[in-house]
């Protein structure tokens, strides 16, 4: 077994170390793998595909890591009460091909949806284009069966979203391993939308496709998915999806609208006017599904792109206040000048969640520094503008040492007492999230991106 | 000093204490038999909408602020909350019991409403949780774990909440059909009740679309009707609905004319909600006679 490929994940953390891994295929395999560890006083990190991209996944200190992908059966899918019991290591792009027919699907999205599991998804609370609209996995888990870290086996939440007590369900979602392991997860479908309009914008000035998400927000209208890729991004992807992306414009943005005819057919009008207000050169609607669905390849397939480009990367997660995106994304291309580096921006700009995207070659000479300190000034403006560290990838390793910016000591004791209820013994995924959890011996921060991890 | 720091010294680190709302569900989750119990003291959260942003759909108000004012307030720009209740329901109090809208199928459960709470725990020691943007996933999400907690893990001061657009139209149309004949003919809507005789739903969105699924509504046999007035008492359904009520239509509770209680939760689920009320109020001050496991549903 190569313990090598389960040391990392898809962040840029190195130096992890596996001391032993389980592929459990039930719950009770889970437990017992869970019993023994903390029988002998070793710690346990859960872990799905490694997709992850805040080292949240990365064995420190030879921990025994659990990959749950062998438990990837679609137990139950219940189409007249809108609900679907999986196990965690079902791929979310499997589940959505599995309702195909249904009329029905599980709206969390991540453009790694092709590796990612549902476990993952839940573990780090994941979003994905498509979430605007409807929130992100938390508003999607009914109920988790969950291995707490003492071994016990409970079911948090109910097939109903209606529990009795507190929201249990809710906390654990987002722990980042460090609060159980999924073992069999409800996830909420919803209806698919009787009509979809997908447009794409335009604009000579990255700004004004910043200020036309700003505007549409301001106008109350809330899109399936509002996506912004730069001319970068889209230079490096046209080539291979032939999107008909406009390659001149500086950003495009992508708009989706879904619902009732009359609805649609108003908000593709009000944000044509509203692009156009704002300087968009071209304005599209997609014709038809083969179109709609090219100009989506084309976003999810941006991380792909960008190999052409450097060799390496290192991908931020903060959100902003979506008033002040234009503003924001200006500082970032700034930030990442000053340092001689180059940034692309492909994000979710309905929510204000940024994610630039610094490509190096981690072979030049004193590169990663300036990479570091231009992915911790994100951070820190991002803050300052009124923003939070992570709108989908979560803390794990990568962002703990900023938590301080954004928390004080006692918002993060509070937080603490949440884990510490979960986790008796503090052998969860222990060196994660919060800075007061153990330290990680090995682990550097920067390194080289797995190969094949291209998704 | 401000009337957050206020709110946290009125709190104090000592002797049982919880906060009024206003009053109108002081008695949800509350052990009748606790009232003997001793004295606790009652607070007041702060009042008033601190900073509405239309453009952001967030807003932070004190939690002491009328669910009414607030409403008012973001009514001036076509917004609305997840939060709704009786005349002198306030903020936090809505929060804290955290029951979802009736209109879920529009606005989301209560809990998706919350991104951050500024809070004062049981060491009257003030706390945030969440964060102040739309989407966030910062450390723990202790905001879910506090919507639903009646103020027993800590003492909520101000909050900041996610607006919608409210509707351009709306209708509330009800018949003699079932609710799976309905269905097939709208599209999310806001919501659908169901007595066992007769469905009503409530459609809402753009005009034309109301008025569309409105003529096939009409089609079915069903016709433009005032808002229904539900029985007082919410019941969790498993399954269908059986005997008299209104069931919310995949919302797993039915409105009642009788008091419902709640059902046990297995051990392993009541064992860790203990320790997470220990862990966070280890001398049980907060709201000490008040257990959210007493909530039916
Ligand atoms: C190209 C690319 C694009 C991406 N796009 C997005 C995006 O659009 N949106 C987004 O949110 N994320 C995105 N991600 C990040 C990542 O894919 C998600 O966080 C994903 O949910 C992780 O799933 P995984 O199965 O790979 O989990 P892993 O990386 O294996 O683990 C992630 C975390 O979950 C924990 N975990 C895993 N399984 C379990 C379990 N069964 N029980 C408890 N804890 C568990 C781990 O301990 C770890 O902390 C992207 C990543 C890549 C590489
Ligand atoms: C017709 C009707 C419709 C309703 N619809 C909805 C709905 O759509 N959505 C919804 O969410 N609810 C709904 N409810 C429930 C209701 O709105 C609230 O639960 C309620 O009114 C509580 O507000 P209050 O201020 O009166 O709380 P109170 O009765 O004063 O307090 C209730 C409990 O919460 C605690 N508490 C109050 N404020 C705080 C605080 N700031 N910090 C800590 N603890 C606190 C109190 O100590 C008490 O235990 C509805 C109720 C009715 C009757």
């Amino acid at each position: 077994m190569a313990l090598g490929l389960y040391s990392r994940d898809g962040s840029v953390t190195r130096g992890g170390r596996a001391g032993v891994v389980c592929f459990p295929e039930t719950t009770d395999e889970v437990a017992a793998c869970v019993r023994i560890a903390v029988a002998h006083g070793r710690a346990f990190v859960p872990r799905g595909a490694g997709t992850g991209l805040a080292g949240g996944a990365v064995p420190c200190d030879d921990p025994v890591v659990v990959a749950t992908t062998r438990m990837d059966r679609i137990h139950e899918v219940d189409v007249e009460r809108r609900f679907a019991w999986v196990g965690p290591g079902v791929v979310n792009l499997d589940l959505t091909r599995h309702l195909t027919g249904t009329g029905l699907h599980f709206a969390p999205d991540p453009s790694s949806q092709q590796s990612c599991t549902i476990g993952g998804n839940v573990a780090n609370n994941s979003g994905g284009p498509h979430c605007l609209q409807d929130g992100v996995t938390s508003a999607h888990v009914l109920a988790v069966e969950v291995v707490l870290p003492d071994g016990e086996v409970v079911v948090l939440g109910d097939e109903e979203g209606r529990a009795v007590g507190y929201d249990l369900r809710g906390a654990f979602v987002g722990g980042e391993g460090t609060l159980g392991i999924a073992t069999r997860i409800c996830v909420r479908l919803c209806e698919d939308p009787p009509e979809v309009a997908t447009l794409l914008l335009g604009f000579a000035r990255v700004e004004d496709a910043a200020a036309t998400v700003s505007a549409v927000i301001a106008d109350g209208i809330v899109p399936a998915a509002l996506e912004i890729m730069d001319q970068r991004v889209v230079e490096a992807v046209e080539p291979f999806v032939h999107a008909g992306y406009p390659t001149d414009a500086a950003a495009v943005l992508i708009v989706e609208l879904d619902g009732l005819p009359a609805g649609v057919a108003a908000e593709v009008e009000r944000i044509t006017a509203i692009g156009h207000d704002h300087g968009a050169g071209t304005v599209r609607v997609a014709a038809d599904e083969d179109e709609r669905a090219r100009i989506w390849k084309g976003r999810k397939s941006a991380f792909g792109a960008i190999a052409v480009i450097k060799p390496d990367y290192y991908l931020n997660d903060t959100v902003i206040p979506r008033t002040r995106l234009a503003e924001v994304l200006a500082k970032v291309y700034e930030v990442v000048d000053e340092r001689d580096l180059i940034v692309m921006n492909v994000f979710h700009a309905g929510d204000g969640n940024l994610h630039p995207l610094i490509v190096y070659d981690a072979r030049e000479p004193g590169v990663m520094e300036r990479v570091l300190e231009a992915g911790e000034e994100i951070v820190r403006i991002s803050v300052e503008a009124g923003g939070v560290l992570s709108g989908e990838h979560g803390i794990g390793l990568e962002k703990k040492r900023f938590m301080h910016l954004q928390f004080t000591d006692a918002d993060l004791v509070a937080q603490d007492r949440l884990r510490r209820a979960f986790d008796l013994h503090g052998l969860a995924n222990p060196a994660k999230v919060l800075p007061t959890g153990a330290s990680c011996g090995h682990v550097t921060s920067l390194g080289r991106p797995p190969e094949g991890m291209w998704v | 000093m401000t009337p957050l720091e206020a709110f946290r010294d009125e709190v104090g680190a000592t002797g049982p204490v919880c906060v009024r709302g206003g009053g109108t569900r002081w008695s949800v989750g509350r052990d009748p038999a606790a009232d003997g119990a001793g004295p606790v003291r009652e607070v007041r959260a702060p009042v008033g909408v601190e900073a509405f942003e239309p453009a952001e759909m967030t807003v932070r108000v004190g939690a002491g602020t009328p669910l009414v004012d607030l409403a008012a307030a973001l009514a001036e720009h076509g917004q609305e909350v997840a939060l709704d209740g009786p005349p002198g329901a306030t903020v936090g109090g809505a929060l804290m019991v955290g029951r979802s809208p009736l209109r879920r199928g529009r606005l989301g459960e209560a809990t998706d409403a919350l991104l951050q709470a500024d809070c004062v725990g049981a060491d009257g020691v003030a706390f945030t949780a969440g964060g102040p943007t739309v989407k966030n996933v910062t450390g723990y999400d202790l905001c879910r774990l506090l919507v639903g907690s009646l103020g027993t893990l800590a003492l909520v001061g101000r909050v900041i909440l996610r607006t919608h657009p409210i509707p351009e139209a709306s209708a509330w149309l009800a018949g003699p059909v079932e609710p799976s004949a309905v269905s097939p003919l709208v599209h999310r809507p806001a919501t659908v009740l169901w007595d066992g005789e007769r469905t009503a739903v409530l459609v809402e969105g753009h005009a034309a679309d109301v008025d569309d699924q409105m003529r096939r509504l009409s089609d079915l046999g069903m016709v433009p009707v005032d808002p229904p007035v539900l029985p007082p008492h919410r019941h969790r359904v498993e399954g269908g609905l059986s005997g008299a009520g209104v069931l919310e239509v995949g919302a797993g509770v039915v409105h009642r004319d009788e008091p419902a209680t709640a059902p046990a939760v297995p051990n392993g689920v009541a064992a860790l909600a203990a320790r997470v009320r220990d862990s966070f109020d280890p001398e049980r001050r907060l709201n000490p006679a008040c257990d959210p496991h007493r909530v039916p549903v």
